[in-house]
């Protein structure tokens, strides 16, 4: 293979891995703080995305994505408020269940809200056509946007969980609720908080990525799932881990692609996460130890 | 009292209210079923479809009904999935007792449903366009699009004047995605064009960047995608991006400008079959379809503020048809099914329908033109 051709593969590969990298880190919060799955993550993409969009017309980009991240995240506080805090037993399946009603409540609204229609942000530079030609090979400016943003979030959660009191407080509600509460932690309102910021990240995401992938009502639940099998390829809980399985995903289907049908992409995927789950079940950065304490 | 008794209390009211509304309906009215993906997937297929009956019924209504009678539209949501079709199928014919099915809207759908429909004897005017609908013909199954061989033909003979030989296929792996790639297949070699690689992919895909690198490095002179999905939007710009510079065509289910428009700048020089409906502005007046396709699409622009596409253009042919057969022959299921196979010279939007016993779409190969994307419009593909 010329390796002009090899390279347009592997761009290809950071493309869809760079979606669902950036897909995958929304997840990880919510589960640092509660130890669940949030399987309404998608919707938040979803609904950052649509929102964004509405409000483009009536202001700047950059301002419109400020304002649909600011209110996805309220969002987020007001499902947690609604229906988070209420229950009488928060166990971890209990809260999964109740984020997969969530999904399919808020799509149904966003579909009332907005409409079936499909619909999506201008790119951030260029356009449609704009590509960068890197030695022979060519990729969409947007795809830079989602890395860069990306490594950018992955930062800051870094710093955010390792180094403020408020991110330490919400690893120690996941590590040991109880443990967590004795030490004077409240540990509801660190509940609260992460759904904000997963819901943030999450618009953050979707605001990015629409351009190329486009945004609808429903285009949440796909994306999530992708997202979801990154996450744990990665190791849950580990933003790092994220990006580094969402880029090898993608890349393992570009490859797959140059020698097979495309229709096998996914099964491909998914059988080479089946493999690298049973040498390492805590995923690739994740580790073993912190992994046996959680419930989930 | 309780307050469980008065819920019970309610609760009985509520379904009296709706028995009693039901029964004052039934009697002097044609009951019309519609399977639409109003949601979903094959939304931007199913929402306009569904727009359209309920206008042409309101307005059918409004001034008087078919043959003394007024037409009931009972339209259920399928959202692209064949298992709800399955079921609102069989509901609307046991429980409904429709006169006639308009839709499903894609292909997948109407071809499960086709047998149910054809067991019990009620007409299926199907808004989906793959040909097995209506090859071979079942007696009480129609279908207004044109067939998606007439598509592929059209395709290769403007592929042939540019000399186009060698060509790469993406589909989407739907009904109408396989039905379209199986056709362009069958009929590429009749006009000498090989077809170096043929992909499906995913009816949600998100990004095709990998599938189009294959099919650059294979050096095709064009690319044909056959979808009715987003995908639709996405290929265009991904072989931009890509700076992949060869003719992109696509099928028929391209005829909806918010396509175009999500294409943006990459959309442009898009080539496809499809009905005039989306040129109507440029036809002669004299053309024996412009008055139907000019009134409609200013009443549907009018009502509901949106552009006409050609998908609810089907539903609109749909139901004259049938209305057409019902003036015809009265409300009499087995009268109207003989008056829609004899229907000859009818005026819709996908073109002029001539009916018989062995077509039950009508349509001839003329009912398409080639469009092409500029300017952000669609208009009539000129060869150079």
């Amino acid at each position: 293979m010329p390796f002009e051709q090899l390279l347009q593969y592997i761009f290809s590969g950071i493309t869809s891995g760079s979606i669902y990298a950036i897909v995958a880190i929304g997840f990880n919060i919510i589960y640092n703080t509660t130890g669940i799955i949030n399987f309404a993550q998608g919707e938040f993409l979803m609904l950052g995305g649509m929102t964004a969009i509405s409000l483009h017309s009536f202001m700047p980009l950059p301002l419109a994505i400020l304002a649909a991240v600011i209110i996805t995240s309220a969002v987020g506080a007001l499902i947690d408020f609604i229906f988070i805090r209420r229950l009488k037993s928060p166990s971890v399946l209990n809260m999964v269940i109740v984020t997969i009603g969530l999904s399919i409540m808020i799509r149904e609204i966003a579909l009332h809200v907005w409409d079936e229609k499909v619909r999506s942000l201008p790119y951030f530079t260029g356009s449609e056509v704009t590509s960068i030609n890197i030695m022979g090979a060519y990729i969409s400016p947007q795809v830079l946007w989602v890395l860069g943003v990306s490594g950018v979030i992955v930062a800051f959660l870094g710093v955010f969980f390792r180094f403020t009191l408020t991110g330490r407080s919400m690893r120690a509600c996941a590590s040991n609720i109880t443990a967590a509460r004795l030490c004077g932690i409240n540990t509801k309102n660190m509940v609260t908080i992460s759904f904000m910021l997963s819901a943030a990240i999450g618009a953050l995401a979707g605001c990015v990525i629409s351009p190329i992938t486009q945004t609808q009502y429903d285009c949440g639940t796909s994306l999530a799932i992708k997202g979801f099998t990154v996450a744990i390829l990665g190791g849950l809980g580990n933003s790092t881990g994220a990006v580094i399985g969402g880029i090898i995903i993608g890349l393992l289907e570009a490859m797959s692609i140059s020698i097979m049908p495309l229709a096998y992409k996914d099964a491909i995927s998914i059988a080479i996460l089946l493999i690298i789950l049973f040498a390492r079940p805590s995923g690739l950065l994740g580790k073993r130890e912190a992994a046996g304490l959680k419930e989930f | 009292m309780s307050f469980k008794k008065i819920l019970v209390v309610f609760v009985c009211l509520a379904f009296l209210a709706v028995a009693v509304s039901c029964k004052k309906k039934s009697g002097e009215t044609i009951k019309i079923g519609a399977i639409f993906a109003v949601t979903g997937p094959a939304s931007f297929l199913g929402a306009p479809e569904a727009k359209t009956a309920q206008m042409i019924i309101d307005e059918i209504n409004s001034s008087g009904g078919v043959d003394g009678k007024s037409l009931e539209l009972i339209i259920k949501d399928s959202t692209g999935s064949p298992e709800k079709a399955i079921s609102f199928a069989k509901q609307l014919i046991e429980e409904n007792k429709v006169f006639a099915i308009i839709g499903p809207s894609t292909s997948g759908e109407t071809m499960k449903i086709k047998a149910i429909c054809e067991d019990g004897k009620t007409i299926l005017l199907s808004c989906a366009a793959a040909e097995d609908i209506v090859n071979p013909v079942a007696k009480y199954v129609f279908k207004t699009p044109q067939k998606d061989s007439y598509a592929a033909e059209k395709i290769f003979e403007v592929m042939k004047k540019k000399g186009i030989t060698t060509i790469g296929v993406v589909a989407s792996n739907d009904g109408f995605g396989l039905a379209g790639k199986k056709q362009l297949e069958t009929i590429a070699p009749k006009f000498g064009i090989t077809i170096l690689i043929g992909e499906v992919y995913d009816k949600k895909a998100t990004d095709l960047t990998g599938v189009l690198t294959k099919l650059k490095a294979n050096n095709v002179q064009a690319v044909v995608n056959w979808s009715i999905v987003p995908a639709q939007s996405i290929v265009p710009k991904n072989m931009k991006q890509l700076n992949m510079n060869v003719p992109l065509f696509q099928s028929h289910g391209f005829g909806n400008i918010k396509y175009a428009r999500e294409a943006g700048a990459a959309g442009e020089g898009i080539i496809f079959p499809c009905g005039r409906l989306l040129i109507v502005d440029t036809l002669p007046d004299n053309h024996p379809q412009k008055a139907v396709l000019a009134k409609y699409k200013k009443n549907y622009e009018g009502k509901y503020g949106e552009d006409v596409s050609t998908f609810g253009g089907h539903a609109y042919d749909a139901v004259m048809i049938l209305v057409e057969a019902i003036k015809k022959a009265g409300a009499d299921k087995e009268k109207v099914r003989d008056a829609i196979e004899s229907l000859k010279g009818f005026a819709g939007t996908g073109g002029i329908f001539n009916f018989s016993v062995q077509d039950h779409n009508g349509l001839a190969i003329d009912s398409f033109d080639m469009l092409t994307v500029k300017g952000g419009k669609f208009v009539k593909y000129e060869d150079k």
